[in-house]
């Protein structure tokens, strides 16, 4: 049984391409979701995917929530949906208050592509789950505002909770405790920085990011 | 009802990193300007609104702030109402 993947595309977004041939080559089929869909109950798992969503302006994320597919993205989660947000993607999500949190400009002020190395932390999350705790991941980041923070209490339920999915070896960015991403308290609504989709084909020069996004797609077969 | 000029400034909350302001604050020196500490970069926006008292305008606009212009997270947000505006408002125009 394959997973029926929808890829949200806002103005803007410049991965879905990319996710899709990703999954697809995983097994899944995957629809594109103009942000003016009301509806996703056709799919098993929803991805954000990265890009510039509405031209980033006045923040990442900020104008994309009021999208009428954010909408339904929210109800899609609440239900129990997988929902992957990838880089803009996971800034659309902590906007729209399905993951807590901000990212903020990087320490340094530069805009970072590179390859870089995740630890993942735990397998609670439906993006983990397929990986193993204390695993090297090398999967490639590319953005400006990927500097992860939020609240002191916040951050200690994110530890208490064992919601810190995966963490920076060397943290690029000045992420708050080293975070490369999160998840909710049920697990199934994740956010993370690095693509997935770009490590998922030896071609691209690693296919670590093939574990998670298996992960994504075994947990949204499961509810069908 | 009147027209009402606002402006919204959002600025990081204290202990939010500004690598933006920090920069600057750096770069100043070079340029010759001594003294001026604590640089910090926010936004500010400014538009009008209609409503039936300076109060009301106020009011709208730090919904907008707190809903959208700003993210509570990590930043704050003041809202000024600088000045009733001259112009008639809709009701006056069709006069």
């Amino acid at each position: 049984m394959s997973a029926r993947v929808g890829i949200v595309v806002y103005p803007g977004s410049n991965c879905e391409h990319d996710v899709a041939e990703a999954v697809s080559a995983l097994g899944a089929s995957a629809d594109l979701v103009w942000h003016s869909e009301t509806r996703l109950d056709a799919y098993d798992g929803v991805v954000v995917p990265g890009g510039f969503a509405h031209g980033d302006y006045l923040r990442p994320g900020a104008i994309a929530r009021f999208s009428p597919v954010t909408v339904a993205l929210e109800e899609f989660a609440r239900r129990g949906g997988p929902v992957l947000g990838i880089c803009n993607g996971f800034q659309v999500l902590t906007e729209a208050g399905l993951l807590p949190g901000a990212l903020q400009k990087n320490r340094g002020l530069t805009f970072l592509c590179e390859t870089v190395d995740l630890r993942v932390e735990t397998t609670r999350s439906v993006l983990t789950q397929a990986a193993i705790p204390g695993q090297i991941l090398h999967i490639p980041i590319n953005h400006f505002e990927g500097n992860y923070t939020c609240s002191v209490a916040t951050l200690r339920e994110l530890r208490d909770q064992d919601r810190v999915i995966l963490r920076y070896e060397a943290n690029p960015n000045g992420s708050v405790d080293d975070i490369a991403g999160i998840c909710n308290v049920e697990g199934n609504v994740v956010g993370l920085m690095p693509h997935p989709e770009r490590a998922s084909d030896p071609l691209l020069g690693s296919i670590d990011g093939r574990v998670l996004l298996e992960g994504f797609l075994a947990g949204a077969v499961v509810r069908r | 009802m009147m027209r009402y000029d606002v402006m919204v400034e959002v600025r990081l909350r204290p202990g939010i990193a500004d690598p933006q302001g920090a920069t600057i604050q750096r770069a100043l020196p070079a340029l010759g300007f001594s003294g001026i500490e604590d640089v910090s970069v926010g936004k500010a926006f400014r538009f009008t609104v209609e409503a039936a008292s300076a109060d009301e305008a106020s009011a709208r606009a730090e919904e907008l702030a707190h809903r959208l212009l700003a993210n509570p997270v990590i930043e704050a947000s003041t809202v000024t109402v600088t000045a009733a505006v001259a112009r008639a408002t809709a009701g006056a125009e069709r006069r």
